[in-house]
Parts: C-alpha cells; sequence; structure tokens
C-alpha cells in the first residue's frame, strides 16, 4: 500500500481492518433481491425464507419478475421442453413438495428411442411413473381452453408461502453503491439491496449488464436450441404417444438428439444440435422415422420459439453480495436444468444464510456444489461425443437398437443399455454414473456380442470363442 | 383419483409395505390416503394413522436395516411416490439439509409417541 503524506498509519491500519471486517453475514433486516422468477429464483428464496425461518433470521425477499406464469404462449414462457426428472421428483416429494395433477400434464413410464433401424420402449426400471411432462409457463399460445396449471407458478406460490414478495418489474441493471448491489427497474426507480441472486437465465439481456459489479461474470456459452408445440385431441395423443416420451437418434448433420414429449391436449417437440435453424428443424421433422411416429404434417404447430441454451458453464458464478443461480450459473449439459435450478438455487441459499454472502464464501460453500456439476458435465460432453459417433454408424445404431431390445425382452437381464438410454434421456443419473456403467464388463461383453449379430445378421448366436487352458 | 399423474395407484385396501417385511425405499402420499396398521404378537391388528397428501412413510428403511414396523395400506384409491434408498442417501450426502426435512416429521412421530404412552401410562395407574 503506498501511504500518501497525509494519510497516518493509524488511518491506513484501520481501512485495512474496515475492509477485513466488512460484514457479508445476513442479519435480521437484510434485504435479498431475487431477479427472475423462474424455478432457479423460487427454489432460491424458497429454501432461503425457509432456513431463515429455522433460525429464526427475520429478512425479506423480493422476487423480480414482469411475466405473469399464468399467460399463454411467449408472455408466460420459459423456453422449456418441460421434463422434471425422476431424480428431482423424488428428491422434492423427500423435501415435501409434491407436484399437484393440475400442474403435471403427464407422468411418464417409459422412452421410446427411435432410429432408422427400429424402435425400442424402455420402461421406467421401477415400473412407476416417476417423470413429469409440464409446461413451465400456463400452456402455449392459441392453447384453446386448455387447463393447464404452471410449473413457474406453481413454485413462485410456494416462494410467496414462505414470505417472498413479487414485483413486477423489469430490472435493466445492476450497479455497484457503497459497496452494495443497487437494482435498476425499468420503472427509472432504484433499489439496493444486502444480496442480489441472479436467475434470469441466458435467455435474458441482465447477464450482459452485470460488468459493474465487482468479480468477473463471463457470460456462459450458449447454443440455440428449438421448441414446438403441436395441438391435438387427447384421445389421439394418447393414441399414437401414449404415455411415452419419445426420443430420436438420427443421423442429421448437426442434429444431437430430439424428444417429442405429449402433455394433455399438446405436444411438445424439442431439438438439441449445433446451432439449429430452419433447415435442421425441417430435416427433422419430415425424417420418414419422425412421421411415422407423430404426424407433424397433419397436427397444427401452435407455437414454437428457439431458445438459447447454457452449454453448462459459467466460469465465477458469483462475487460480493451477487450469487448467479440455474442458467444464469452452472447448469447440466443439454439435461436436467431443472435439477440443476434446485441443486444451484438451495446450494447458494444455504450458503448466504449459514456462512456470508462475500465472494469468499460462496467460493467455500457454494462453488462445490456448481464444481459438481461442472466436472459431471466433462464426462457428459464425452458421452455425447461417442453417442454422436455411434448414431452416425448404422451398424453401431443396430447394435445398440438390438442389445436394448434384448434386455426389454428378457425379464431379469441385467439392463446395461437401457439404463444407459434411460438416464441419457431421462437426466435422471449424473453423467459419471452412466460413463461407469459403460465400463462394465456385462456391458462391453453384451455390445460386443451385439456388433457380431449387426454384422452377421444370420448368425444371431455367435459368442467370441474364449480361449480353453 | 386421476390415473396418468406421478406416483402407482394402489386400489382400496391393496397393500403399500408390509410389517415384518425388509425394505429400501420410503413413499410419499400423491393423493388419496393410506392407513398405518400394527399387528400385536397376538395378531390383533392396531389402527395407527391416516396418512394423506405430502406424508411419507417407511422413511426408517432408509437409515437402518430392519424390517417394516407396521402394514401401510391404501385406504380408498390411494396414489404413491416411491423414494429409493440409494438415490436419496446419495443426495443427502451431497446437501445433508435434505434429511432435516425428515427428521422433522420423525421427531413429531416420537413427540406424538410420547404422548402416547402417557396417555397409556395414565389410564394403567
Amino acid at each position: 500500500m503506498i501511504l500518501s503524506a497525509h494519510t497516518s498509519v493509524a488511518d491506513s491500519f484501520s481501512t485495512i481492518v474496515e475492509n477485513e471486517e466488512k460484514d457479508f453475514t445476513l442479519r435480521d433486516g437484510s434485504r435479498i433481491a431475487v431477479v427472475g422468477g423462474g424455478p432457479a429464483g423460487s427454489f432460491f428464496s424458497y429454501f432461503l425464507l425457509k432456513m431463515a425461518n429455522a433460525i429464526d433470521l427475520q429478512i425479506d425477499v423480493d422476487i423480480f419478475e414482469p411475466r405473469s406464469f399464468k399467460s399463454c404462449g411467449p408472455a408466460g414462457c420459459n423456453h422449456c421442453g418441460g421434463i422434471v426428472s425422476e431424480s428431482l421428483v423424488q428428491v422434492l416429494a423427500a423435501e415435501g413438495i409434491v407436484l399437484p395433477r393440475s400442474v403435471v400434464q403427464r407422468g411418464v413410464e417409459s422412452y421410446v428411442v427411435h432410429m432408422d433401424v427400429g424402435d425400442v420402449a424402455i420402461e421406467s426400471p421401477v415400473h412407476e411413473r416417476r417423470i413429469a411432462a409440464l409446461y413451465r409457463g400456463n400452456g402455449p399460445r392459441e392453447g384453446g381452453d386448455a387447463k393447464l396449471e404452471s410449473f413457474d407458478d406453481f413454485l413462485q406460490a410456494k416462494a410467496r408461502g414462505q414470505g417472498a414478495a413479487v414485483v413486477r418489474k423489469l430490472i435493466t441493471g445492476v450497479t455497484q453503491r457503497e459497496g452494495m448491489p443497487s437494482l435498476h427497474c425499468s420503472d427509472g426507480t432504484e433499489e439496493s439491496y444486502d444480496l442480489v441472486a441472479v436467475a434470469s437465465g441466458v435467455n435474458s439481456n441482465l447477464i450482459n449488464m452485470l460488468d459493474d459489479l465487482p468479480g468477473s461474470f463471463e457470460s456462459p456459452k450458449t447454443t440455440r436450441g428449438y421448441i414446438c408445440e403441436f395441438h391435438s385431441t387427447r384421445e389421439e395423443i394418447l393414441a399414437t404417444l401414449g404415455q411415452a416420451v419419445h426420443v430420436f437418434l438420427l443421423s442429421i448433420p448437426r442434429f444431437e438428439f430430439a424428444a417429442i414429449i405429449p402433455k394433455g391436449e399438446f405436444v411438445t417437440v424439442v431439438m438439441v444440435g449445433e446451432d439449429i435453424d430452419q433447415e435442421l428443424v425441417h430435416s427433422f421433422l419430415n425424417d420418414p422415422v419422425v412421421r411415422r411416429t407423430f404426424p407433424t404434417s397433419t397436427t397444427p404447430c401452435v407455437c414454437s420459439c428457439s431458445p438459447l441454451i447454457n452449454l453448462g458453464m459459467r466460469k465465477r458464478p458469483y462475487g460480493d453480495r451477487v450469487v448467479m443461480i440455474g442458467d444464469s450459473g452452472i447448469t447440466r449439459l443439454y439435461k436436467d436444468g431443472i435439477g440443476a435450478a434446485f441443486r444451484t438455487g438451495k446450494a447458494a441459499a444455504t450458503s448466504a444464510i449459514f456462512n456470508g454472502v462475500s465472494a469468499r464464501d460462496f467460493e467455500k460453500h457454494y462453488w462445490p456444489t456448481c464444481r459438481n456439476i461442472v466436472n459431471d458435465n466433462r464426462v457428459g460432453k464425452v458421452m455425447f461425443a461417442t453417442n454422436a459417433i455411434m448414431k452416425n454408424s448404422r451398424l453401431t445404431r443396430k447394435a445398440m437398437l438390438e442389445m436394448a431390445q434384448k434386455e426389454q425382452r428378457k425379464a431379469g437381464a441385467k439392463p446395461h443399455m437401457s439404463s444407459l438410454l434411460w438416464n441419457m434421456f431421462t437426466g435422471s443419473a449424473p453423467y459419471l454414473e452412466m460413463f461407469r456403467g459403460t465400463l462394465h464388463p456385462g456391458f462391453i461383453y453384451n455390445l460386443v456380442l451385439s456388433l457380431f449379430s449387426a454384422v452377421w445378421p444370420g448368425r444371431k448366436n455367435v459368442r467370441p470363442k474364449t480361449k480353453v487352458a | 383419483m386421476v390415473r396418468g399423474a406421478l406416483g402407482r395407484i394402489y386400489e382400496d385396501g391393496e397393500c403399500i409395505v408390509e410389517q415384518g417385511r425388509t425394505g429400501d425405499s420410503m413413499f410419499v402420499v400423491q393423493g388419496g390416503r393410506v392407513e398405518v396398521v400394527q399387528t400385536s404378537r397376538k395378531g390383533r391388528e392396531q389402527h395407527l394413522a391416516f396418512l394423506e397428501s405430502g406424508d411419507f412413510f417407511g422413511e426408517m428403511a432408509v437409515f437402518e436395516k430392519e424390517v417394516r414396523s407396521a402394514t401401510v395400506r391404501a385406504a380408498g384409491e390411494a396414489r404413491v411416490l416411491k423414494i429409493d434408498k440409494r438415490a436419496l442417501m446419495t443426495r443427502i450426502q451431497e446437501d445433508p439439509l435434505l434429511a432435516v426435512n425428515l427428521l422433522k416429521t420423525m421427531s413429531h412421530r416420537i413427540r406424538q409417541l410420547d404422548d402416547e404412552i402417557a396417555r397409556h401410562k395414565k389410564t394403567h395407574l
């Protein structure tokens, strides 16, 4: 430190002590702003207030969300496929959060994997509906008179039930004033808070407006997905798609995978790939495998969007008195975004209540949860790269299909490939767990057998020769 | 009871967990009502409680390797979600506060049990 002629040693010392003793602890009367009222913001607010209440801490939480999730179409939409994974459904139930029937559009009990070489239905390992297909907003535009209840609205009500206030204002910027983050609203007002949790997702401009805050909030890498809603009758959808989610592994350039999800009177089509454009959408919807599964050409499309998808990484999702949760910070690669919103929202709330709101506190107590997701995403990238190689070869597609079909046919068979496909598409297990499954000798042995069968289809019972000692 | 929602539907009187059997999962009622009963050594069945949406049971099997202490069956049609021990313990490892909700309910049940014992002693004095 350089001291000026007018600065006494005592003054300098007091400044150092003051900095060290800067109070980064939430106290009675502390004010917390949550920017974004989607799942990450609502989970964060819910757990923050629940934990504060458990230790008799009086805090105020304002959720800034200009949209009402009671509105149909883009006005109340959060651009998401709307699947709550098996693991999250179980964790929510253990937390005492039961998803009502009005929110769950369909309980999913099986996934059907479609390829050009054939299809395989993979049943839930527990033969129970533990995956929820739902709407984040209040359903698609031109949704007619369908009685839908929004998942985001349901969660926001949970946060309100704990005492959070919802402020219907758009945030246009976040700046730093006297060491405290300050929110600028579109109506010209400005409010200062002890902590700001950014939960506005990657489809909001807000994440590009955080440069004035301490810390470096580099924007996460994104790609474009595609979501489309088709409207039909419940009976027709049930007859065509049943209670299953249909996923497609097709050899189309830039295409990763797609899912067709039945939801009451609607069907949601979600596509993930490399910067999806109209040409890729057209190739997919007109693929013979897709057309034989669901008549997209004759069913009216009532709503569509091309949202940005976080590819899983933000270098440092926190700073002094600022924390980024859900899609704004770290999320799971391609899967289970709502699950990641739950994990990061709760971890950030726990850190803020029990440890403090400085960058150091978040680094020590919030970052480990994020790091687990980041490390798992690295394994996920390897898994998706392997999947891309396998789905682009007819031989490996046939082997994957045959192995899964055999497992589904034979009662009591170890579901090696079925578990891998189930977890890949449902997002129920960490990528690391899936990767470990692929190293199992049973998986490798059966895959080799299926590859032999795919090469020599006439010799189904071929077995690799074993050396006899 | 609405079919197509989460969990599994149990018909009236259908057994969900059986006293004396081993188990490795807990359950959360999603809709309808279930009845908890216990059978004494003499074979007399005693009603313990009715559980409704949001209530859970079978949680003891998650924390200890003992047989089920009571039978739980559907009272009317009920929708119940099963929670795997392994999945739950893995999440508790990452987020220990997840166990707080379970502890709260277990603590509430111990309190109820204390009251029951006190009442029992009073009537037998």
